[in-house]
């Protein structure tokens, strides 16, 4: 019986899961967070990595996917997400 | 309770589970069953149980790159199937790729002849000969998330690797063919997965010559008797047993010979730990740094397999406790278990060795008589005498996890 209810959990997990239906936090700086942070990967980037990344850190973050990786994300942008990052995601 | 009762309970919960899934954003529960709990709580909220295409359902750390971990109740098999294969890749634009239209370009300025290889060349033992390796492939990040302070990155717990039986053809032999010039210094590899923007650096990796050129390093085919699953590498990747996955190049289709440091993002700046912390016998020192030096060997380690914390036992009854044990291809000595918390240890049986860089499976039997908790723990030691550590080794990007288990049971 145990082994029935695993399989219908693992089968259960394979029909729901969407990257569509990451739902982020509402907060100022979400919509800037959705269009640029989407384009290269899915938001459960960002919530995987939280609740434990501090200002500076995400700071970091969002400097190296600007800097290193090619965000299109200009510099009034960026510190609209890493406040959106810092409030919503960062370490309490 | 029945059968059927017990049956009607557990479906009741599940409803409850599956509805959650629908219904709620995925933030608000933890959607995998046991997954791990010293993960930070935001990624057992967002981590699913799901299956990309031709896989069983892993554990989703992220969609895209998508990086999905073993759950740990496949480590009970010595060889770990294809299709719950761990799956990582760093950047999110993988195209198709088949065998009929793959090519291999050998290049670089250290190479005498620039060729391409079919799919078929490649294969043809005429050309070069087969050889198979069981090796454990582990991600440099497995068990990140088990790191207290948490540190930013892919957040896995045990599930970041696998082992398997790789079948294919060795570098060497190919670079033979190639010819190799007196100023080789590193060999650059790049598979057909790249960035979304063009301004991404491309996940390209390099290898010192010693270790390109090692009889082990193969380009590899198959995988446990099939071809590789496409998440894992297909048509063929690199198999570099004793190191990091980083290296094991999946859909290789470029190998450079070069006279300098490969200097791009993820040689340079990534995949790097500091010098010093880690008992590292393989070192790149083409690519050293005063401060670091990029991750190279695994370092021994070990994982219980088949009990869990808070499981319980009856007075008598026999509890056998079964795992893993690996290296970087030294070859594993012992394995220590503890059954008070780490006051006593006695030797566990080792099973079959499938080769040095093969993980070892082994168990350990006990009847607890008296009734309580009971902290089971596991240590392994390779034949180098290197063993793991009771508190973490701090680094930036949380590699080389080797902190010995704690499992408590009950016995009541």
């Amino acid at each position: 019986m145990r082994s029935l209810l695993i399989v219908m959990l693992l089968a259960s997990g394979a029909v729901f899961a969407d990257e569509s239906q990451i739902q982020l936090k509402s907060g100022p700086g979400k919509d800037s967070v959705q269009a640029k942070c989407s384009i290269c990967h899915s938001l459960d980037e960002i919530q995987i990595n939280s609740p434990f990344l501090d200002k500076a850190a995400w700071t970091a973050e969002v400097g190296k996917m600007i800097h290193v990786m090619g965000a299109p994300i200009d510099d009034k942008e960026k510190t609209v997400i890493i406040d959106y990052l810092t409030a919503n995601y960062g370490v309490k | 309770m029945t059968d059927r009762r017990r049956f009607l309970k557990n479906m009741a919960g599940l409803t409850v589970m599956g509805s959650a899934g629908i219904l709620l954003p995925r933030t608000g529960f933890g959607a995998v069953p046991g997954d791990n709990p010293d993960l930070a709580s935001g990624t057992r909220e967002a981590s699913v149980l799901d299956a990309l295409p031709g896989k069983k359902p892993l554990i989703k750390r992220t969609f895209r790159a998508p990086c999905y971990e073993t759950p740990v109740n496949y480590f009970n098999e010595v060889f770990t199937p294809n299709d719950a294969f761990f799956v990582r890749y760093h950047l999110s634009n993988i195209p198709p790729v088949t065998a009929q239209d793959w090519r291999l370009r050998i290049g670089g300025e250290s190479i005498d002849k620039t060729f391409e290889l079919t799919f078929a060349d490649l294969t043809n033992p005429k050309n070069f000969e087969h050889v198979e390796i069981a090796a454990v492939c582990q991600c440099s990040g497995n068990r990140r998330g088990l790191n207290i302070p948490h540190v930013a990155g892919v957040e896995w717990a045990y599930g970041a690797m696998g082992n398997a039986m790789w079948k294919g053809v060795r570098l060497r032999d190919v670079l033979a063919k190639a010819g190799i010039k007196k100023d080789a210094l590193e060999v650059v590899l790049n598979g057909t997965d790249r960035g979304v923007l063009d301004k991404t650096p491309d996940f390209v990796k390099s290898l010192p010559m010693y270790r390109a050129l090692d009889e082990n390093t193969i380009i590899a085919f198959e995988m446990n008797g099939q071809p590789l699953p496409f998440w894992n590498g297909y048509p063929a990747r690199l198999v570099v047993p004793g190191w990091t996955a980083t290296y094991w190049t999946k859909h290789i289709s470029d190998i450079s010979v070069v006279s300098k440091p490969f200097d791009g993002f993820w040689m340079k700046t990534a995949y790097r730990i500091p010098q010093g912390k880690f008992p590292i016998v393989a070192r790149f020192i083409s690519q050293e740094t005063e401060v670091n030096t990029p991750i190279t060997e695994m370092v021994v380690n070990s994982l219980i397999t088949n009990i869990h914390d808070g499981q319980h036992f009856r007075p008598g009854q026999p509890v056998e406790v079964k795992g893993l044990a690996w290296d970087a291809g030294y070859g594993i000595q012992m394995v220590e278990v503890s059954i008070d918390g780490g006051r006593s240890w006695r030797d566990a049986e080792l099973s079959k060795d499938y080769g040095r860089f093969s993980w070892r499976q082994w168990g350990f039997r006990f009847k607890p008589e008296k009734k309580g908790s009971y902290g089971i723990m596991a240590k392994a030691t390779n034949r180098s005498g290197n063993t793991q550590t009771f508190e973490l080794i701090r680094n930036p990007a949380g590699y080389h996890h080797n902190v010995v288990q704690k499992v408590d049971i009950v016995v009541a």
